[in-house]
């Protein structure tokens, strides 16, 4: 089924550096949910495409850490943080730290809402340090831009008919 | 946009007055005087945070007019919204990946995870 669900939403705060992105799946919360835990399943879809992410540790459970890699080349990017809270199918509180900044971290809730029709809103909150590293983190993606986000949905799309 | 004249936006846009006089700028025009009436704060020092956004090229102030009102510069609007829109499509194409991990997942596991993650095995030591 190629149903398309809405969009992903991004939402700026103008009083708080803080980035939210909603983004509405048909799926339940518990699949959902069970896609951001387990590791196996993480490493499907989280990584940009012309990366290979691998997981070093992923414990995700209330007091637990994560660390994971992505590669390209000989060239590697590494990110980790703790689990604050977990509770299964509702919430995910954790910290977020890209190696190449160490000092840098974002404390980040995701938020898993059951819909009607066996449906979830996800609803992701970053908050980071500063506006100046909010901007630079938003600006970060115009090194990539379109190109490699297109093809990845094309083959997506060709695989699912 | 050249990466030092990044650099000075991301510096101007640093400061939370500032980016919420860039917020009311776009949606017109206004004078320091303006500008200054929702902060605690002295018209002079509004005039200092306009002169850094001025520096930075993300507001313009007419030369003529007796008031020399602020004027947003729509390319650096553009230059931020397009951030934004960019970010947005990197997280979109991620959470289409997630899409169809979703579908080719089977329904009857989610039992599974509904369960208490206590009484579930850990993956390693399924058999």
């Amino acid at each position: 089924m190629t149903t398309i669900t809405h969009e992903t939403e991004i939402t700026a705060d103008d009083k708080v550096p803080v980035i939210r992105i909603t983004r509405e799946f048909d799926a339940p919360p518990a699949k959902v949910f069970r896609a951001h835990t387990d590791p196996h399943l993480l490493a499907q879809w989280l990584g940009p495409r012309d990366l290979e992410m691998t997981i070093d540790y992923f414990d995700c459970r209330t007091g637990g850490a994560y660390r994971y890699l992505h590669r390209r080349g000989e060239d590697e990017f590494g990110f980790h943080g703790s689990f604050h809270e977990v509770r299964p199918n509702e919430v995910i509180v954790q910290t977020f730290t890209f190696e190449g900044v160490p000092d840098g971290v974002a404390l980040e809730r995701a938020q898993f809402d059951a819909l009607a029709d066996g449906r979830t809103r996800l609803t992701v909150t970053s908050l980071v340090g500063s506006f100046e590293e909010r901007a630079a983190i938003l600006a970060s993606g115009m090194e990539r831009g379109v190109r490699e986000g297109y093809e990845k949905l094309d083959q997506l799309l060709q695989t699912q008919r | 946009m050249p990466a030092d004249a990044l650099s000075r936006v991301f510096a101007a846009l640093s400061d939370p007055i500032r980016l919420d006089m860039v917020a009311r700028l776009a949606d017109g025009d206004a004078t320091v005087k303006e500008l200054a009436e929702p902060y605690d704060v002295t018209v002079q020092a509004v005039s200092k945070h306009l002169r850094v956004l001025e520096g930075a090229g993300v507001v313009s102030r007419s030369r003529d007019a007796q008031r020399r009102p602020a004027h947003l510069e729509a390319q650096v609007f553009d230059v931020m919204t397009g951030w934004i829109e960019r970010y947005r499509r990197q997280a979109e194409d991620r959470y289409r990946r997630l899409d169809s991990l979703l579908r080719s997942m089977p329904d009857d596991e989610e039992q599974a995870v509904a369960a208490p993650a206590a009484d579930r095995p850990r993956k390693e030591e399924t058999p």
